[in-house]
């Protein structure tokens, strides 16, 4: 599936993926938007500039008399981030007043990077990592583009970088390496 | 030992056990793995080889977590993950034989890794039919993973066989060693027949042929003969393990065992 389209010769224009869309949708019907909000302050613990929301890993906020749920689904298997931000969520929202909170780890359906958003995908990229890249799955994609200057001429380094989440990759225009962020 | 009691449980309480047992066993699996390759940390060919390889053993403790966690749900949470992982001795422990292996020169772990990406590739594809549903969901994340396992070992096998002629006798010979020790992949084993009845287990020996087909076509691209096919190795699922496990169990569990629950 594509989430851009491409619009006279370079500017590039985001589509939000049909994923994303339905994501989006359920979190705006959502009777505790304040919730929803306030956990926009929790970011990534590796990547400070994108929020769970933004990664996909927000899934839903429930709240039954004062007990509150937290839906979140955990990306890679081995990732010790998603430790880290179980506790995010709990300090954040103690913090904020709710004392019962409970974080749900939800298997299923499987995080995928369909459930990015386009703003996360953008930070991603001011960040210096290349934002995931779904056109072929299964396949290393072949539209990648260096986050420094642009250039589509880059080559993968190893597909297992320094997070579970990330590829390394060198852009043989300007030389510089840079992540990318795989497409799962 | 607890839960020990086999003549008084009842038909039910019987298939929780082996579930239990199974889902354990599938843990192991994904834990002494992890551990062979996480051997490779700082001792890797080059950096980004040592990055990845730490990488990917991180992919098999996640997915050993998810399995342990479910166990110690299912047995109602009287020990915890860690306890499974660094609590037990070798005749506990049922993986299969072919994980424990040390890790060898890097084409033997190049070898080995292929051989369970393949077999990993087609088991967790049948095993997301599972009828039980936390295993079907740990397959779905887990096959994600698996693909691109595949993908770089095969190009690993593909760099080293047609290689050099060193790469390449080098893995020749880690084929040859290993052969042997991947027909367990493919046994059945008592303890998982109802399971399978009950359309919970994989049917491992129905994957073979696939393998097979999979593994000779790589072989080929390799410039690899295909290796001596009449001998096997087998007892993981019974505990009875090589001594390559004692060896490494010590490592594994030394921090618990001389601090018992020690917690950073």
């Amino acid at each position: 599936m594509t989430n851009t389209a491409v619009h006279s010769s370079a500017q590039v224009i985001p589509v939000k993926s049909p994923e994303y869309a339905i994501r989006l949708l359920h979190r705006q019907k959502s009777s505790h938007q304040a919730l929803w909000l306030l956990l926009d302050q929790i970011k990534d613990p590796e990547i400070p500039v994108i929020s769970l929301w933004d990664l996909g890993i927000l899934q839903d906020v429930l709240v039954n008399d004062s007990a509150v749920t937290i839906v979140i689904t955990p990306t890679y298997s081995g990732c010790p981030a998603m430790v880290e931000i179980t506790s995010d969520i709990q300090t954040l929202l103690n913090e904020n007043g709710y004392a019962k909170v409970t974080v749900d780890s939800r298997l299923t359906p499987t995080w995928t990077t369909d459930w990015m958003s386009t703003d996360g995908r953008e930070r991603l990229r001011e960040y210096g990592i290349a934002p995931p890249s779904c056109q072929t799955k299964n396949a290393e994609p072949t539209d990648i583009q260096c986050p420094q200057c642009h250039s589509s001429d880059v080559r993968v380094i190893s597909e297992f970088g320094s997070t579970s989440c990330k590829a390394l990759y060198q852009c043989q225009n300007c030389r510089e390496p840079f992540d990318y962020f795989k497409c799962i | 030992m607890k839960g020990d009691q086999m003549n008084e449980l009842t038909v039910e309480e019987t298939q929780k056990k082996l579930l239990v047992d199974h889902v354990i066993a599938l843990g192991d699996d994904a834990l002494i793995l992890s551990q062979r390759l996480i051997e490779w940390c700082s001792n890797a060919p080059f950096l980004e080889e040592d990055l990845a390889l730490s990488n990917v053993a991180l992919d098999f403790l996640g997915r050993a977590r998810m399995l342990y966690q479910y166990a110690v749900e299912l047995e109602g949470n009287v020990r915890t993950e860690d306890d499974i992982a660094f609590l037990r001795d070798s005749r506990e422990f049922k993986n299969h034989l072919i994980y424990e292996l040390p890790r060898g020169d890097f084409a033997f772990s190049m070898a080995r890794q292929l051989i369970i990406d393949v077999y990993n590739s087609l088991f967790l594809e049948q095993l997301l039919q599972s009828k039980d549903e936390r295993l079907a969901a740990i397959a779905q994340k887990s096959i994600k993973e698996t693909q691109y396992h595949l993908r770089r070992s095969q190009e690993w096998i593909f760099r080293l066989g047609d290689g050099t002629t060193e790469s390449h006798q080098r893995l020749q010979t880690a084929m040859d060693d290993l052969w042997g020790y991947s027909k367990e992949l493919f046994e059945s084993h008592p303890s998982e027949t109802s399971l399978i009845e009950a359309g919970i287990a994989v049917d491992r020996t129905k994957l073979q042929d696939a393998w097979r087909t999979k593994m000779n076509t790589i072989l080929a691209q390799a410039t690899l003969e295909q290796p001596d096919d009449n001998w096997h190795q087998t007892g993981g699922r019974d505990g009875l393990h090589s001594d390559h496990l004692g060896m490494l169990l010590p490592e594994l569990q030394f921090m618990q065992r001389a601090y018992p629950d020690l917690e950073w």
